[in-house]
């Protein structure tokens, strides 16, 4: 039995299949890159796994245990955590309550000083200081770290990654893969769309690359890659001479 | 007795439908959730009686008067309450909450001059009310005038919405107001718009009902939730849903009026909107 | 300092009935009656941002409980079965729409009042025949203000400790991004439901306590539309999101409604309206945060 599997995970919005019968599935400890182009439905699925979207049709299980048709936060109590595409901070709290609440609400349920030095070591982690300011204060890059820290402070045993390292200079791309490489040292599943070939060699092992709502390639990293289909949905078909 | 309530029903959907109208374009296309609504339904009633009794206006004329000034209305109120809002919001589910709470500041603002001005009594104005047969009903011909006012207006706005070019930009504005100005829509010209033309449906209806019905200063809370309920009940922004949500409202108030007691009739359509929170809430024909 | 303010005054505000007039005394009736309302309103819609314009269907249905109950039942059984129903409507309200966007939840309870108003009517012309009834209760105006008094210190001291507890933060992230309140495994539906059923016992309480005040009662009495807005903004005014906001909202804008009404009595609510207005407007998130973001940026002009 896999650590995360998806079967034919449909998603349909009136006529359009943003997801179609996609299926693969992901092993604990794994770092697997979700790619494709823009478009292609790799959100909308992350959306599904996580819970933000009913799925159409088809199942997703984690360690055997339905996750389709169950709300978002049952879900995340399940031990899933992730990150959003455009940053989704808590603009009124401070940087410590906003890292404190998954530890507070999720599996776990600590509470108080307990609750406070989970926060702390997530902040610590993604290296963030002062944990007293208001986050709405926050940088954009500083932002992006508040968000993985929450989703770690979630403990969580599936992270899914929404093209985290999305909009970082040079500095702070090695900064970013260097935190995530990491995380692999805690055991756990990391699932990461990203468009950053450099970071997902660096990174991923393996690789799903999705085009159009479907799964079109499935394998190691360099394999696909190099793989004519995959070339063929981000540059387009190139046309015999 | 059926056939009696099927057609008053109609024509009292009629208004209705005309009514909810003008509530889901403010609400669909500039995203104000317009609480007074019904204050400034009557205040076209108010108006109309005013000018019927005062100057002797037949209230066809009256309407004429009556809807661009509640357009215009309706686009200085925009200018200088909504639009604030909107900048402030800066894209964020917040001009939703502003605009209930200045709308609701609002309600009892007209509500407090309409009182002042016309007191807190019954109005009522007696024109054209002998009875038309309609497949061998009795309809007073005041209601079927505001139905015909009501068909028209409707269709044309439908029309226009679908088929001008105008009414593809209303549209895309309501769609995705985020992409709008990329294809070079000026969004607040058209929320702007919307708001006001919303204003000027609300002044037709509330003027076309005043041509039949009683009402007071104080009615403009039950006028808004009926328009409410038919706007949520059809879809946000749904114009032909709301049409149809408002024609199957005037039904049912009707028949629970008859059948069952006039008294009934706001919880009926409680009841309505709670079956459609429970199991579609969308609305009927809203997208999923 | 602030922290042993609370029961000095408590004691204080308890014993000024022996100095008060009649006159001074109702004025105070009303006063501990709007910070109860403002204080219990905010409890649920100043964080979670939904906003609930049904304060008056839920005051006036535990002063209508007082009106039918209170020949056949002893007062603490009253107003027991009066805290029964408005926690049953409050489930009723928010079962059907706290699962759905806020919109949803604002229009039920913009036509709430009118509808149980109007429900009442019916009832009480077409089955039990009586329109008005009476409370010929033994409560005296100080023992109506002790009552308030408690209701409203509980009010504020229940909202203090939501603060500190699970409760409060919960409500305080399905204010600012829902979505991300469910990823982190916060249960939407039903924290919104424990405040709001909280939120709503405490108003239908308020009502029932107050409701001797009336002596004769009829459905358009108790559902007047004002108390809703006036909870509103004098909640809004002071800050719906701040433990003190509440009460700094309603002593002073319920002295400028008494003397409104009474000076004004047909256009008052024209300034009420401009007010609230202008509330929305130039204080958006109440006085107390606004003296906050000046002694931030004071603060920070200092550094």
């Amino acid at each position: 039995m896999s650590f995360l599997s998806i079967e034919n995970a449909t998603k349909s919005f009136g006529g359009l299949k943003a997801v179609n019968d996609v299926s693969f599935t992901v092993e604990q400890g794994e770092i697997v890159g979700l790619l494709g182009p823009n478009g292609s439905g790799k959100t909308t699925l992350l959306n599904l796994v996580s819970g933000a979207l009913p799925a159409t049709s088809g199942r997703i299980a984690l360690e055997g245990h339905a996750l389709t048709g169950k709300r978002p936060d049952l879900i995340a109590r399940a031990g899933v955590a992730r990150t959003f595409q455009l940053v989704r901070i808590l603009p009124s709290l401070t940087l410590e309550e906003n890292v404190m609440i998954p530890a507070v609400f999720g599996t776990v349920a600590h509470w108080g000083a307990a609750a406070e030095a989970v926060a702390r070591e997530a902040l610590e982690t993604v290296g963030l200081t002062d944990a007293g300011r208001r986050a709405g204060d926050l940088t954009y890059i500083d932002q992006k770290r508040l968000e993985l820290a929450r989703a770690l402070a979630a403990e969580p045993r599936l992270l899914l990654l929404d093209e985290w390292l999305a909009g970082l200079n040079p500095t702070e791309l090695a900064e970013g893969i260097a935190l995530i490489r990491s995380l692999r040292e805690t055991g756990i599943t990391i699932v990461m769309v990203e468009h950053i070939l450099e970071a997902v060699r660096a990174l991923c092992p393996r690789c799903v690359v999705m085009n159009s709502g479907t799964l079109i390639a499935d394998g190691a990293t360099e394999k696909v890659l190099s793989d004519p289909h995959v070339i063929a949905a981000y540059l387009g078909e190139v046309e015999d001479a | 007795m059926l056939l009696t309530t099927l057609i008053l029903g109609l024509v009292l959907g009629g208004t209705y439908a005309l009514l909810a109208l003008g509530l889901t374009i403010q609400y669909g296309i500039a995203r104000i959730m317009n609480l007074a609504y019904g204050e400034l339904t009557l205040l076209a009633g108010f108006a109309l009686v005013a000018l019927f009794k005062g100057l002797g206006l037949p209230p066809l004329a009256a309407l004429l008067l009556i809807a661009p000034a509640g357009y215009a209305l309706g686009w200085v109120l925009y200018a200088v309450m909504m639009r604030p809002l909107v900048a402030r919001s800066g894209g964020t589910g917040r001009l939703e909450v502003d605009s209930i709470l200045a709308t609701f500041g609002l309600l009892f603002l007209l509500q407090g001059i309409m009182l002042v001005l016309f007191g807190a009594n019954f109005t009522s104005i007696s024109y054209l009310d002998r009875g038309v047969d309609i497949l061998g009903v009795s309809v007073a011909l005041n209601r079927l005038i505001a139905f015909g006012i009501c068909v028209v207006v409707g269709g044309a706005l439908t029309l226009a919405l679908t088929r001008s070019r105008w009414g593809l930009v209303m549209r895309a504005v309501a769609l995705t107001p985020g992409s709008a100005p990329l294809v070079g829509i000026d969004v607040n010209r058209i929320a702007r718009q919307g708001f006001a033309l919303g204003t000027a449906l609300a002044a037709t209806g509330g003027a076309s009902i005043a041509m039949y019905q009683t009402f007071s200063a104080t009615d403009g809370v039950v006028f808004t939730m009926r328009a409410l309920i038919i706007v949520i009940m059809g879809g946000v922004g749904n114009v032909t849903g709301a049409l149809i949500a408002g024609f199957a409202l005037g039904l049912v108030e009707t028949f629970v009026a008859t059948a069952i007691d006039p008294g009934l009739t706001l919880a009926a359509t409680f009841a309505i909107f709670l079956a459609v929170l429970l199991w579609r809430p969308q609305g009927l024909f809203g997208r999923a | 300092m602030t922290r042993f303010l609370p029961a000095p005054a408590l004691a204080l505000l308890a014993a000024l009935p022996l100095w008060l007039s009649d006159y001074g005394l109702g004025l105070m009736i009303g006063m501990v009656t709007y910070v109860t309302l403002a204080s219990a309103w905010a409890l649920f819609s100043g964080h979670t941002r939904y906003v609930s314009l049904a304060t008056v269907a839920f005051y006036g249905t535990g002063a209508y409980t007082v009106a039918v109950l209170n020949e056949a039942l002893p007062y603490p059984l009253v107003l027991l079965c009066a805290g029964g129903i408005g926690a049953a409507m409050a489930l009723v309200v928010g079962l059907s729409t706290l699962r759905l966007a806020g919109v949803y939840f604002v229009i039920f309870t913009f036509g709430l009042a009118e509808l149980v108003r109007q429900l009442i009517t019916w009832y009480e012309v077409n089955v039990t025949g009586t329109l008005g009834r009476y409370i010929f209760l033994d409560v005296t105006a100080k023992g109506i203000y002790w009552q308030m008094l408690g209701l409203g210190a509980l009010t504020i001291g229940l909202t203090a400790w939501i603060h500190r507890h699970r409760l409060g933060l919960a409500l305080r992230v399905i204010g600012d991004d829902e979505v991300v309140a469910a990823h982190s495994g916060i249960n939407l539906a039903r924290t919104k439901l424990i405040a709001f059923t909280l939120s709503a016992t405490i108003i239908t309480l308020a009502g029932a306590i107050a409701s001797p005040r009336w002596v004769y009662v009829e459905p358009s009495i108790v559902f007047n539309p004002t108390v809703s807005f006036l909870t509103v903004i004098m909640a809004l005014l002071g800050g719906a999101n701040r433990l003190w906001g509440p009460l700094l909202g309603a002593v002073p804008l319920f002295l400028l409604f008494e003397w409104l009404s009474v000076d004004f009595p047909d256009t008052y609510p024209i300034f009420l309206g401009l007010l609230f207005i202008g509330v929305v407007f130039a204080f958006p998130n109440g006085v107390l945060a606004g003296v906050e973001s000046l002694r931030h940026r004071l603060k920070e002009r200092r550094a």
